[in-house]
């Protein structure tokens, strides 16, 4: 089977120790997570990991299971890229001096559709948002002029079809 | 003081009564039902312990000699009983030595909560002296665990505990208690816990599913089921005598699944794996439908799965979702408590009778008895083998004894040998097949049972592993049988060295110490015997003995256990010899 690229979201208590317990599950497996974002979800004391992994759907839906199986899980789904919204975020810092020298900085910022979060004496940051190739091709436009630092932040994503969480706690209530 | 005792105990709300977190420990072991715990004190345990010392009329403890040896204790208990086994343990060391009983726990099902001492708040996190992560360490080894820093926490946690380690699919959790948490007081009052949001232990069976698997199952030709440890666990023993009774279906268990039906009952077939049954094994790969009842599927079941039962349609009754199509693609997935959905199945299964499909089983069987069994119970040779003893055992105890088994040949043999009348008679370490188990664990299934004979099966590799525990049978007085099949040797690996390794034997030759004298030393009647002529007499005077006994059985030292499926090879490569 061909590997892909999937984004797990887990929706999950929010207790210390969980995010040990779901890595563990990939390191059992020996499969590398490619991004890792954790935040609070649409419904309140709720989190939500949302994890990418480039494998086969088999393993990725065996791991799912494993993931929902842990005590503080409530759900967790598979999508592939094309049933989800996704994006990424990216700081670049920059020395201050090539705003001024190097005229093609400015068209950079203006044709990757990046902002300007700060300027001070000798270093400028831009941010970025999009998709991964997008921000990678703000990486190498900006590299040649030479890039302070850079960091880019893990997928986070919403699906397009539903995602039942209140439904299923509404359920457990109700019982 | 007494005034001063007394304005301790005024809590703020009249339910509750103020005491220390390490009382509230003990108040709710007491409210779960526990009478009996395993467990080795150590210094940021010692405020429980001083408890324990208040309460050793409700609450028995049992001090094992080793912390591994407490789990494997706690698991014998539960295996037994049905019950939660309860180990406890100081920080560190104390915790790290319980690892091994809480892998054990965690991949063959079996309820447990270990609580362990922490250092104190303040100091987590600042190596000191005798702190380790337990979390950390113990997370992929248990169902849950959590780590308790607040006196306040104990009874909601400890609650939860409860329910998760007993709940669905059971299994073992660890409470680590940091010693701030135990001095601390609290206003404790106790709840039990009666569900979790995010955990669904118990599926909810799919009526169409159950209509699904009934219709399959009446239209199969070759039908065969394999059950496992979920039909022990799930009570589910008498559905599932009905189910096989009822439509005609030859059944083999899995080394868990041992006891949960007569082993003679006619439909029975025996063991499927790497050393089962011939029969059950080959026939695997001939069945129109496999019907899987509370078993997962292990590699030492299935073989290589490229070829495992592909001309059959899978039906899988199972309570974890996570076990469905994991290794084995279920045509008709059945999720739920064994019990329930097979008497929700009963009713739809038609009447048959699958005579000619039986008949395949029985001439197999044959092929079998005469190639490896006959050699086995009824010896020509002079050496004895571990399946006569095993064989005086059932005459002796009348199918009745538990058998407690440790891990190797003498397990392999313990299993295809024992015959068993009775439910949750067969104890012993499936999954990790951890060595050192059967000792520990036979402490705890006595304990759990004290109406009925446990049997302790171990070889002499294993039995140096937790041998400190006779010890615990020493102060206790546990009338525990102990069985060491002697072969000077680690004989399974051994056999594979033999079979692969072209007869290198590296470090599987042993020279052992002078068990009998060891035994006696504890004050355990003890007794070894190296000819068959003293065979039965003294497989009789121990079970005669109304205390410990320690029998050491010399037999062959280069037998190997056959059938054998070499490790990930088909189902039918079985070797016979």
């Amino acid at each position: 089977m061909k590997k892909e690229w999937f984004t797990i979201s887990v929706y999950a208590e929010n207790n210390v120790g969980l995010l040990n317990r779901i890595s563990g599950i990939f390191l059992k497996r020996h499969i590398n997570i490619e991004s890792l974002n954790v935040s609070k979800s649409e419904i309140e004391n709720v989190s939500k990991f949302t994890i990418v992994v480039n494998t086969t759907e088999d393993w990725t839906r065996k791991i799912v299971q494993q993931i929902e199986k842990q005590i503080e899980v409530i759900k967790a789904f598979h999508h592939d890229d094309d049933e989800i919204i996704y994006q990424e975020s990216a700081l670049f810092k920059v020395a201050s001096d090539l705003l001024f020298d190097e005229r093609q900085i400015q068209n950079i910022i203006k044709d990757s559709n990046s902002q300007i979060v700060t300027v001070a004496r000798d270093f400028f940051v831009l941010a970025k948002t999009g998709r991964r190739h997008e921000i990678d091709e703000m990486h190498e436009a900006l590299l040649p002029y030479g890039i302070m630092q850079f960091v880019r932040s893990g997928r986070i994503a919403v699906s397009k079809a539903e995602m039942p969480i209140s439904k299923l706690l509404n359920n457990f209530y109700q019982d | 003081m007494e005034t001063l005792k007394e304005k301790k105990k005024e809590a703020k709300n009249p339910a509750t009564i103020r005491i220390s977190g390490a009382e509230a420990i003990i108040h709710c072991l007491l409210a779960e039902g526990v009478d009996l715990l395993y467990g080795y004190p150590g210094g940021a345990i010692m405020p429980v312990y001083d408890e324990l010392y208040k309460f050793q009329d409700k609450l028995t403890h049992i001090l094992t000699r080793h912390e591994q040896g407490a789990t494997h204790a706690a698991q014998g208990y539960a295996r037994v009983t049905g019950k939660v086994g309860v180990a406890m343990a100081t920080s560190g060391p104390g915790a790290t030595n319980m690892v091994t009983g809480l892998a054990d726990a965690q991949i063959d099902s079996t309820p447990m909560v270990c609580i362990t001492g922490q250092v104190t708040r303040q100091l987590l996190g600042s190596d000191a002296f005798q702190e380790t992560d337990i979390i950390g360490i113990s997370t992929p080894v248990t169902k849950w665990n959590y780590q308790v820093t607040r006196a306040e926490e104990i009874p909601e946690i400890l609650a939860k505990a409860f329910y998760i380690a007993r709940s669905g699919r059971p299994g073992p959790v660890l409470v680590d208690i940091t010693k701030n948490a135990q001095i601390d007081e609290l206003d404790f009052s106790y709840e039990h816990c009666t569900g979790i949001r995010s955990y669904n232990p118990v599926p909810k069976p799919d009526a169409s599913a159950i209509e699904a698997a009934a219709q399959m199952i009446n239209a199969a030709k070759k039908p065969m089921i394999v059950f496992g440890q979920g039909v022990i666990l799930g009570h589910a023993e008498d559905e599932l005598k009905e189910l096989i009774e009822k439509a005609g279906i030859p059944a083999a268990w899995t080394v868990l699944g041992l006891s949960a039906l007569d082993s003679d009952h006619p439909m029975n077939v025996g063991m499927v794996g790497m050393h089962g049954n011939y029969a059950p094994n080959m026939l695997t790969n001939e069945c129109d439908v496999l019907i899987a009842i509370g078993m997962r599927f292990d590699d030492r079941v299935t073989g290589s799965l490229d070829t495992y039962a592909k001309q059959a349609k899978v039906i899988h009754f199972e309570i974890d979702p996570a076990e469905i199509n994991k290794n084995v693609i279920a045509d008709i997935p059945v999720l739920g408590n064994s019990k329930e959905t097979l008497s929700l199945l009963l009713p739809k299964i038609k009447k048959n009778n699958h005579g000619a499909w039986h008949d395949e089983f029985k001439k197999r069987y044959k092929i079998e008895y005469d190639a490896v069994i006959k050699d086995e119970l009824y010896p020509t040779k002079e050496g004895m083998t571990m399946a006569e003893v095993i064989n005086e055992i059932n005459i002796a105890s009348g199918h009745k004894a538990v058998i407690v088994s440790d891990v190797g040949q003498h397990q392999m043999i313990a299993c295809r040998y024992s015959k068993f009348k009775q439910s949750k008679s067969n104890i012993t370490s499936g999954g990790l097949g951890t060595m050192g188990f059967a000792l520990p664990a036979a402490i705890g299934a006595k304990m759990g049972a004290m109406e009925r004979e446990v049997v302790a099966i171990i070889g002499d590799g294993g039995y140096q592993m937790t041998i400190q525990e006779l010890g615990t049978i020493f102060q206790n007085k546990t009338p525990v049988k102990i069985v060491v099949l002697n072969n000077d040797h680690l004989g399974m690996v051994r056999q594979w060295q033999e079979l692969f390794f072209e007869s290198r034997y590296a470090s599987t030759v042993m020279s052992n110490p002078n068990f009998v004298k060891i035994a006696e030393g504890y004050d355990i009647t003890a007794k070894k015997i190296t000819e068959r002529k003293d065979l039965k007499a003294s497989v009789t005077e121990m079970l005669a003995s109304k205390d410990a006994y320690f029998l050491e059985v010399e037999v062959e030292k280069e037998d190997n256990v056959f059938p054998m499926i070499p490790s990930g090879a088909c189902v039918t490569e079985i070797r016979l010899k």
